[in-house]
């Protein structure tokens, strides 16, 4: 694999906005951005679920947003279907992302990708906590030391030789999904003075219809970076946001090997509302 | 039993590249063969720049209106057609597909192609559809009829010479319509 390690000048990040000087940008001003628009969603309540799509402390987010609200569309026939995905699509050894630690003659080429590994395991279920079974899941994320494997990364922390950080399975019959990897680390990203990511994994999903396909981030508890990171604040309701993080989980550990983490995954769809903080609760 | 919280997107990122594209992702059909035709278009910013780095997927009927339930879109084999694509753009903004038209899955429906699309910058994902210019059917779409003529003209493709194409405007005069489907 050929990734040059030179950190490069262009940043990703700032480049989507031109007219912002993302370098002169503090922390504190991203946080009290964040902090207005926090509180005006918490005053005006019921906040809901998903990401403010024009959420400026997110500055690529700027000119990247449709202005309107979206149409209501009744899910038509190929809506409520999805794609199909198998064994052919996805070989098992893809769902272990430290996979060359163990394989043998492999061994010699690919070794043990450096950091803390981890075990990642949860449940896909739709709204109606049905189990969404023998879909695709696909995870990317950076290594230990906070790099991607990609062309544009700059971030001039180490290249893991041994590892991608790419990782695909498919759920099986409970709607359970499993991967091994490695702990992600936290990395700079341009988008203000020294503004750093949490940690965090990627996950695509596929539902049990095409209208719960689904993008989002796998959070570790207890992050110290949540607060100031406006991808994650762009949620502005706590209880949603928090659905983001993953529960450190013993019973996952391999005792004398690896860590252990659960997440559990709810896809929205046809039919789905969300509920209410107070109804919820109930 | 209150119902589970849903669980919230976020932005795909700027470093999906390495993950989510794969060999064939945008060949739904081999292009070339005798009834293939191109879907293509690009995609622009609130400035009217290209966005080098979104991702479109489309799921859709085959021509005859069939909605297939069959593997094999990771690891197409060249005949098998599975209904789901995934185009990431190019440095110009500009994502091409090589599929089939689809048919009505219903009769009298108007046929569309269903669409996701995800970028750097966005927050969470959009859907929308894809309808085939001129379509007789289209008249009759309960979509189609709800909107005004400019935002109705953001979701029908236009005939190019290999086949379609379908321009996504995140802002703007043009801006694309989105759905909910909640």
């Amino acid at each position: 694999m050929s990734v040059s390690t030179t950190p490069k000048s262009d940043r990703a990040e700032e480049r989507a906005v031109p007219s912002s000087d993302a370098a002169a940008t503090t922390q504190a001003e991203i946080s009290a951005e964040i902090a207005e628009i926090g509180a005006s969603a918490a005053q005006r309540g019921g906040a809901g679920p998903q990401p403010r799509i024009d959420y400026p402390p997110y500055r690529s987010s700027i000119l990247r947003h449709p202005t309107k609200d979206p149409r209501h569309a009744d899910p038509e026939t190929i809506e409520r279907w999805t794609p199909v995905f198998g064994q052919r699509d996805v070989h098992p050894l893809e769902a272990d992302l430290t996979v060359g630690a163990h394989s043998g003659w492999n061994s010699q080429v690919s070794g043990e990708p450096l950091g803390e590994r981890i075990t990642v395991t949860g449940r896909v279920v739709d709204g109606d906590g049905r189990p969404v079974r023998n879909q695709l899941v696909e995870i990317w994320q950076a290594n230990a030391a906070g790099r991607y494997v990609h062309k544009n990364e700059q971030h001039p922390a180490p290249l893991d030789p041994n590892f991608t950080g790419v990782g695909r399975c498919l759920t099986n019959d409970d709607g359970e999904y499993w991967f091994q990897t490695i702990k992600p680390g936290p990395y700079p990203w341009g988008n203000h003075r020294n503004a750093w990511r949490p940690a965090h994994i990627h996950f695509s999903l596929f539902g049990s219809q095409f209208t719960e396909r689904l993008i989002t981030q796998m959070y570790f508890p207890g992050d110290p970076l949540f607060a100031l990171d406006p991808i994650y604040q762009a949620i502005t309701d706590q209880r949603a946001r928090d659905a983001l993080l993953a529960v450190y989980d013993h019973d996952l550990t391999v005792p004398e090997y690896s860590m252990g983490y659960r997440w559990d995954i709810v896809l929205s769809g046809r039919d789905r509302t969300w509920m209410e903080p107070e109804e919820a609760d109930q | 039993m209150s119902k589970p919280l849903l669980t919230p997107g976020q932005t795909i990122g700027p470093f999906f590249g390495q993950a989510l594209p794969y060999e064939g992702d945008n060949e739904l059909v081999p292009p070339g063969r005798a009834d293939a035709i191109r879907l293509h278009g690009d995609v622009l910013d609130g400035a009217g720049t290209p966005i080098p780095d979104a991702l479109i997927e489309i799921w859709q009927a085959d021509s005859a209106g069939d909605i297939p339930q069959v593997g094999g879109s990771i690891h197409r084999d060249g005949w098998t057609f599975t209904g789901f694509g995934r185009c990431s753009t190019d440095n110009a903004g500009h994502y091409s597909f090589s599929t089939v038209l689809p048919g009505a899955t219903e009769e009298g429906k108007a046929p569309f192609f269903a669409v996701t699309f995800f970028a750097r910058g966005l927050l969470d994902r959009l859907f929308t559809r894809i309808y085939l210019p001129d379509h007789e059917a289209n008249a009759s779409d309960a979509l189609l009829a709800s909107l005004p003529q400019n935002e109705r003209a953001t979701l029908i493709a236009e005939s190019d010479a290999q086949g379609l194409r379908f321009d996504i405007h995140l802002q703007g005069e043009r801006e694309t319509v989105f759905l909910t489907h909640g």
